[in-house]
């Protein structure tokens, strides 16, 4: 039976799709076979980032509507075996995503895959809802200031009622706190939240902290996910992740202040 | 089948109403009723018979589903069998937004009758179609719109998802939860931004914090054992004696029957990221190390 992870948000461009190109990824690296989902109907750029958009031919809203087989849509990555995505429609809007479409379109997944990563598009609206309603697991992706946090809490209560899971009382879904865009010098000089309080408002389990990087903005304009550059700390640190995802326990690299001379070296090296 | 949610009045922009606007349902109520009999008695002209104020109320939504006359009479009874006066002349507001079947025809003379015979009080609908709408009209009441995205956000169904642990102790039905919650009601998942839980009847423990943007209300104490971020209201049917708890004062709000101090009046208080207490002395919202 295969593990649905739903990666949202709440607040716009945090880093959900650059999330779900990399945990993607380095799950079908760990020889997991796994689908990417973009629910960004209307806005899709999940092909984008992995370097697909040439070869959609029909895309989940066809699927859904049954103009087209999951087979002739699900797209193969060419670098990494195991990985499939499923594009966006550009042409629809979030409403063509049914609730029964859906749920059809993931237990067909689930014959066959391990994992289904579902990339939501931000908001609370039908759209962000679609992707989560179905999931086992939730990676929130967070970046650390304010509103980001707040959108965040948001989610998360809503996680908690507009699931299935939620719905029909079954196991709570999983819930992650990824991180993304840190920047340790940032939270020093106080023009960020620090991971501390992040994780003391949102008060849920640090899957991971991605550090603000250079690399990540040229790795999707060249459709790679940055979990493939290891030259990356971004990259790096989507790795660790990915094995914490998998029951690892792996040392938080880029927790810390007393680290941040380390980092300062990191960074330096990578910009 | 019965859940809380603020419903907003509002005749002024504020949203956080002034003190003496802020009062609790049922003082609210007192006041309607009085300018309604100085109209009648039609009093000599002398200085205005009665003053129109926005305000915000907490009130009991009944969320129905579909209005079946017998189904419906059984489960009240069953409801109200666990605690005989649960309800006691309690205004309801009738939700029409979670009906099976959104046309459903509706005689809401039978239904507001059904509920009174319990002790609810159907004071107005809320969502519906224009038919619901002419309906209620006839019977009495008027409608409140839908809402629209704070609906899907506001807690409604969170309220009973929260509740799980007290929940599982009993049946599946929903009005389980609130005939259990008429004693305390217990949460152990972080209250989030956007929720809101209301323990009527009785106290409300979080065992987690309460985060900014949400709101836990309680007709009895509130204790927060975790940092309070969002907005507390204990004693919301106007008990003075009820108290509110917290291992940290980081507020919104806190309110103890309807006497309210927000955050900037909060953010100067010593105790302020403190572990505290609030309670009333003859109005004056103190607040206290425990
Ligand atoms: N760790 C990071 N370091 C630097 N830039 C990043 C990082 N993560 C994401 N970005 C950049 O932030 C922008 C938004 O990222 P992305 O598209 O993944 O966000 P999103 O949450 O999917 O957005 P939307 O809400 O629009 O779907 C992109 O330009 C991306 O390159
Ligand atoms: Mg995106």
């Amino acid at each position: 039976m295969a593990k649905i992870i739903v990666v949202t948000s709440g607040k716009g461009g945090v880093g959900k799709t650059t999330t779900s190109a990399a945990i993607g990824t380095g799950l079908a690296l760990k020889g997991k076979k796994t689908a990417i989902i973009d629910f960004d109907v209307g806005l899709r750029n999940l092909d984008l980032v992995m370097n697909c958009e040439r070869r959609v031919v029909y895309d989940f809203v066809n699927v859904i509507n049954e103009e087209a087989t999951l087979n002739q849509a699900l797209i193969k990555d060419k670098r990494t075996e195991g990985l499939f995505i499923l594009p966006a429609s550009q042409t629809r809007d979030k409403d063509a995503l049914t609730q029964e479409g859906v749920q059809r379109v993931l237990n067909e997944l689930a014959e066959t895959f391990d994992y289904i990563v579902c990339d939501s598009p931000a908001g609370i609206e039908k759209g962000a809802h679609m992707a989560m309603y179905f999931a086992d697991v939730a990676i929130i992706v967070t970046n650390p200031e304010v509103s980001s946090v707040r959108d965040s809490d948001r989610i998360l209560g809503i996680l908690q009622s507009k699931t299935m899971r939620a719905e029909t009382g079954g196991e709570p879904i999983e819930e992650y706190l990824l991180l993304t865009r840190y920047s340790p010098e940032r939270v020093e000089k106080g023009e960020m939240l620090s991971v501390e309080d992040v994780e003391d408002i949102l008060a849920i389990q640090l899957l991971g902290i991605i550090p603000e990087s250079k690399t990540v903005l040229k790795a999707s304009n060249q459709g790679v996910p940055v979990i493939l550059d290891d030259e990356s700390i971004a990259g790096q640190a989507y790795e660790d992740a990915v094995n914490r995802l998998l029951g690892e326990e792996v040392e938080h690299r880029f927790l810390t202040v007393a680290k941040k001379g380390f980092l300062k070296r990191m960074f330096g090296g990578n910009q | 089948m019965t859940k809380t949610e603020d419903t907003i009045e509002e005749l002024k922009n504020n949203t956080i109403p002034n003190r003496e606007e802020f009062k609790p349902a049922n003082e609210q109520n007192g006041g309607n009723l009085q300018s309604k009999a100085s109209l009648n008695n039609s009093q000599p002209p002398s200085g205005p018979t009665f003053n129109l104020k926005g305000s915000q109320l907490t009130l009991m939504v009944l969320e129905l589903h579909e209005f079946h006359f017998d189904r419906f009479n059984q489960q009240m009874t069953q409801a109200t069998q666990r605690a005989p006066n649960f309800f006691q002349q309690t205004p309801v507001v009738l939700s029409l937004e979670k009906l099976s079947n959104p046309n459903e025809n509706i005689d809401f003379i039978d239904l507001s009758q059904l509920c009174q015979e319990y002790g609810l009080y159907p004071v107005a609908i809320k969502g519906g179609s224009e038919e619901h709408q002419l309906a209620a009209i006839v019977a009495g009441l008027p409608r409140i719109p839908a809402s629209k995205n704070r609906e899907s956000l506001t807690p409604q169904k969170q309220d009973s998802s929260q509740n799980k642990e007290t929940k599982s102790l009993s049946t599946k039905a929903p009005v389980d939860t609130a005939t259990l919650s008429a004693i305390s009601q217990t949460v152990t998942r972080p209250v989030r931004s956007g929720q809101q839980i209301y323990a009527q009847g009785g106290d409300l423990i979080v065992l987690a914090p309460v985060s900014a943007g949400a709101e836990v209300l309680a007709d009895g104490n509130i204790h927060v054992y975790g940092p309070l971020r969002g907005r507390a209201l204990a004693g919301v049917k106007g008990n003075s004696n009820a108290r509110i708890f917290c291992h940290s004062l980081e507020a919104e709000l806190i309110s103890i029957a309807g006497h309210y101090k927000v955050s900037e009046d909060l953010r100067s208080q010593p105790l302020w990221k403190q572990p505290m207490q609030a309670r009333l002395d003859s109005k004056h919202l103190i607040i206290e190390k425990i």
